[in-house]
């Protein structure tokens, strides 16, 4: 462990100003997951700046029927915040499935989007990887491949992103609210991720010194019927294997919006885009759900020890929709 | 105990040190409280080779550093004929996490910096650290652990097969697996320089004071008297503290580098996975001829394992298969294969835990191919006398555990047929398996008794790694002194105390109790039943506290309720029921809490347990809690161990025999047999992974 300074931010806007003029600086949040790669030497960063004071810890409803969630709300909170639970019980459920309650209390919003990947070869600086160690190779391609993503991965880096509440937040279709050296903007959470392409170094889009200040959650009435399934391979306190985020409106016997976003298959949480087309204006029956969720994985690259994944997304898919479906009938 | 009377005995009496543990005054051994260095080491990252070179300067030069430990500078240790502990004495490198450098520095931050910052330049040979079936490398040992022969035979079990009118031909597979005690392998030593040749003080997580004592002196050229090990608080073992490991070694090299001045070290959970021990994969096939009625002809287990390079570990999985059924024709091998991976060691109930779940499961493989009740083969099998040596058994009550425990869980009236129940999303099913260790007392420990102002002192170098011995030793010393439990006080885990064996076999209180029985007589037989003040006595285990002529074992049944999910495979295991047969229960709290903790352990392993070694990289892969997955608190649900009454005056003076492994032995079995109860799906390669289960009427 590379000894470090440590410096407590009094505001966004200097917290930004610090990190932005030092590439040497990191934001730490509820360190969840930085804390561990200090040990592990996977970050040596010369410079912590924590911002758990610097930015909004408070949920609020806007003007607008949205709602904005401060980046330093801590994971446990939003799954237990009214507002919520009543709206958005796919959230509520993504969240409460994540890590242990222990993690869930110190981890944030911001920090839970911006956490990294859990491949083992990523986390162990004995071995190859082109995330931590540009150009060095990929251990996992032709190592252990279980946890491996099956869509979105390429040659350099197949490491799945390991959040539950970025799915949720990506099948909602939330806004970041990011806070740079050239003011504020926005951008949609699949917007904030990219894939590894030539560059898996490079997990989002954001630049040194962009500091995540909130995420709004859209005004989305029809999503109160929605579910988040989390398939590990033990009952809690596991990564998934496959994770399913879903929202169903079904009339007169067909799809007329779906929301459906996917963990644990790809380098990031995974809007299924195709299925979701594939659903609008079809039966709401178990096969069109599990053949629309064949058609997102048409692309899907699996490898020597994760082909399971697929009919497993493809069953939970179908589980999960089937389920939105009868709850709606009912 | 005869001429005893009755009182403490049997009692739920709770842990001695428990308030003291939670309410965190127990001392483990890297709180010591002593100003200290901190010792942290250097790993090999390649599994075969040598070093190279290795550059101390950017350590040395780093903040705190007092001192880099290298094969080129460390002391030459005066015994090397266990590899294991043949630390920094040499440049060759025998698996990947192997000790190459150890840094010793103020705080133990700067420890590990200064190990970051040691650079090893290795060279790497060609390896192979994955054990695929018909290893070339396989060969048969000379002996395996705690057992004399690799194989036996008995009769002509390949002719009994050809003539069997069912055969069952089988092949399981359990894969490699770590111990992961709460605690780490962790010490706190001081050497200091002075007359009759200086000496080690160590405090260390450990199963056995006096057996590190022996090795470290050995090891270090010493006199035992020269060293002193105290261990009073153990976070688990599970059997990887049943002996030093090479963190005990490097820490006791670093101490010599800094005479006067104590250090700690302590493992990291990463550290772990290549240091302390544990289970081989095993590829295991079992050939079954039976006729018609389910009675058995031949028995064949043939087992395949591997062991390190650096040293022999020969895993004894296919001894239960000796002794658990009747067949008069039968068979057991053990090959080994030496391949560049860490060294296994002891791991709850080595043997008997792989072993019974190929076994357990061939068994019920069989019922279902004959349509036969699993309990009722069971019985069609039930020996009358060990059939390995003839001999009577001591108290062999299988049929019982098996019979009572299916009317406690509710057996009757199942449907043997596979996929038989859905409840919603899931199918359910049940299992059963049986369970079996063998009893040993190991001889060697011995008991001092001292009488002072009405206070009954029981000294013995014991170890309680959480199991409650130093209650448990109360208690049978208060019933062997006939006085009441608040009148003795129990000293345990300290080399300044008389000799006691390792708290491994399950035989910690048989073999330490025995001489806490023997010191007892002893006392009252020289001083009385009003003895002076410091009146004072001291006996061992005796050599026949077993019946001689009995073939002694505890024996159980596990009888498991397994959901798997229609759509996505997972396994839940919503109940677990085990009843046992381990001779009089001396402590129900304890007892039921190393039974149970034993049937947890068997669940992990049945749905999660599975080290993965990286084939190229020749490396642990998931060396760590959050991808080496052990049971979580989700995953378990109702466990419940109970037990047959009654004494076993054979197996000890106190009439009980262990309960610390058996919990473990059979309970992946029975998970198996209950998922495949519920889907059809036989899964003969632990762990039981949703993937296994993705079969069926969906994808």
């Amino acid at each position: 462990m590379k000894p470090f300074r440590y410096t407590r931010a009094r505001d966004a806007a200097s917290a930004v100003a610090t990190v932005a003029a030092d590439p040497g600086a990191r934001f730490l949040a509820g360190g969840t997951n930085l804390v561990d790669h200090l040990k592990l030497g996977v970050a040596e960063p010369d410079h912590l700046v924590d911002v758990r004071g610097a930015v909004d810890g408070s949920v609020t409803e806007l003007a607008d029927g949205r709602v904005r969630v401060g980046a330093a709300v801590a994971n446990s909170d939003l799954a237990a915040h009214p507002l919520v639970r009543a709206r958005y019980p796919v959230l509520s459920a993504a969240l409460s499935s994540g890590a242990s309650g222990q993690l869930r209390n110190a981890a944030t919003t911001g920090g839970n989007l911006l956490q990294r990947t859990r491949c083992p070869y990523f986390q162990n600086t004995a071995t190859p990887c082109n995330k931590r160690d540009p150009g060095s190779g990929c251990g996992a391609l032709h190592g252990h491949g279980r946890d491996n993503a099956v869509l979105g991965t390429s040659e350099r880096c197949v490491a799945t992103h390991p959040s539950d509440m970025a799915v949720a937040l990506a099948a909602l279709g939330a806004e970041v609210r990011l806070l740079t050296g050239e003011g504020e903007r926005g951008v949609p959470v699949s917007g904030l991720y990219r894939l590894p392409g030539d560059r898996p170094e490079q997990d989002t889009v954001l630049e040194q010194g962009d500091l995540i200040t909130a995420v709004d959650l859209p005004a989305l009435p029809w999503v109160r019927r929605s579910a988040y399934r989390k398939v590990r391979e033990r009952a809690s306190y596991a990564f998934a294997l496959v994770s399913v985020a879903a929202a169903l409106r079904i009339e007169e016997g067909r799809v007329v919006r779906v929301r459906l976003a996917l963990g644990g298959v790809a380098p990031m949480p995974w809007r299924a885009h195709h299925a979701e087309e594939a659903l609008v204006g079809r039966p709401a029956t178990e096969e069109v759900f599990r053949e629309a969720a064949r058609s997102e994985f048409a692309q899907a690259r699996p490898g020597r020890d994760n082909a399971f994944k697929v009919p497993l997304a493809v069953n939970t898919v179908g589980a999960v929709l089937r389920s939105l479906a009868q709850e709606e009938g009912a | 105990m005869s001429g005893v009377e009755q009182g403490a005995l049997g009692r739920p009496d709770e842990r001695v040190e428990g308030w003291d543990k939670v309410a965190g005054r127990a001392r483990y051994a890297y709180e010591q409280p002593v100003p200290a260095l901190y010792v942290h080491p250097v790993l090999s990252t390649v599994a075969r080779g040598r070093v190279l070179a290795v550059d101390t300067g950017p350590a040395r030069a780093s903040a705190g550093v007092e001192a880099v430990l290298t094969h080129e500078n460390a002391e030459r240790l005066a015994d090397t004929s266990d590899a294991e502990f043949a630390v920094l004495q040499g440049p060759h490198i025998g698996f990947c996490g192997q000790i190459v450098a150890a840094v010793v520095a103020r705080t133990p931050e700067e420890a590990r910096r200064g190990a970051d910052l040691v650079q090893v330049r290795e060279y790497a040979e060609e390896h192979d650290v994955v054990l695929g079936p018909g290893h070339p490398r396989l060969y048969c040992p000379d002996e395996l652990n705690a057992y004399p022969e690799a194989d036996t035979r008995q009769g002509d079990p390949a002719a009994a097969l050809e003539r069997a009118p069912v055969v069952l031909d089988r092949t399981y597979r359990t894969p490699m697996e770590h111990n992961n005690p709460m605690e780490p392998h962790a010490c706190t030593v001081l050497w200091e320089e002075g007359t009759g040749g200086g000496s080690l003080t160590v405090y260390d997580s450990t199963q056995g004071v006096h057996p590190v004592r022996e090795s470290l002196a050995q090891v270090l050229g010493l006199h035992a008297e020269q060293v002193r090990v105290v261990s009073e608080h153990v976070g688990g073992g599970f059997g990887s503290k049943g002996s030093p490991h090479a963190h005990n070694v490097v820490a006791a090299l670093a101490a010599r580098a800094v005479p006067g001045r104590w250090v700690k070290l302590a493992l990291t959970r990463q550290q772990m996975f290549t240091l302390v021990g544990h289970r081989t994969p095993t590829i295991q096939r079992v050939r079954l001829g039976a006729a018609r009625d389910g009675v058995l002809s031949a028995v064949v287990h043939d087992v395949e394992e591997h062991t390190s390079t650096v040293k022999e570990f020969a895993e004894q999985s296919a001894v239960c298969t000796r002794m658990m059924y009747a067949a008069p024709h039968r068979r057991t091998t053990h090959r080994l294969a030496a391949l560049d991976v860490p060294i296994p060691f002891w791991m709850r109930a080595p043997g008997e835990t792989p072993g019974m779940f190929a076994l357990e499961s061939a068994l019920d493989e069989l019922a279902c191919e004959l349509a036969m009740d699993p309990i009722v083969l069971r019985e069609r099998n039930e020996p009358d006398l060990d059939p390995e040596t003839g001999a009577p058994w001591s108290d062999r009550r299988l049929v019982q555990c098996l019979h009572e425990g299916a009317r406690r869980f509710g057996w009757a009236g199942r449907d043997g047929r596979a996929r038989s129940r859905r409840e919603g999303e899931w199918w359910v099913g049940t299992g059963v398996a049986s369970a079996v260790y063998p009893h040993f007392v190991n001889p060697g420990s011995e008991v001092e008794i001292v009488h002072g102002q009405g206070v009954y002192t029981v000294s013995i170098g014991a170890a309680d790694i959480g199991t409650g011995a130093r209650t448990v030793l109360g208690q049978i010393a208060a019933d062997a002194l006939s006085v009441p439990a608040e009148r003795v006080r129990v000293r345990i885990g300290d080399t300044a105390l008389p000799p006691a064996t390792v708290a491994g076999g399950s035989a910690g209180t048989s073999s330490w109790g025995s001489a806490v029985v023997a010191a007892a007589r002893a006392l009252r037989e020289e001083h009385g039943s009003e003895p002076g003040e410091g009146a004072r006595a001291r006996a061992g285990t005796p050599e026949d506290a077993v019946a001689p002529g009995y073939s002694v074992y505890s024996f159980g049944a596990h009888f498991v309720e397994a959901r798997v999910h229609a759509d996505t495979g997972e396994v839940r295991v919503p109940r677990m029921y085990g009843l046992f047969s381990v001779g009089r229960v001396l402590n129900p709290r304890l007892a039921r809490s190393q039974l149970v903790g034993g049937m947890v352990m068997g669940l992990s392993m049945a749905l999660h347990e599975h080290t993965v070694m990286d084939a190229r990289l020749g490396h642990v892969v998931n060396h760590d809690l959050a991808q080496y997955h052990v049971a979580a608190h989700a995953d378990v649900q109702q466990v419940e161990a109970e037990w047959l009454e009654g004494a076993d005056v054979r197996a000890t003076p106190m009439g009980s025999r262990g309960v610390g492994e058996i919990g473990i032995v059979g309970a992946a079995a029975a998970v198996a047999n209950a998922a495949h109860h519920a889907t059809g799906v036989r899964v003969r390669n632990l762990p039981l992974t949703p993937d296994r289960f993705l079969v069926g009427p969906r994808e």
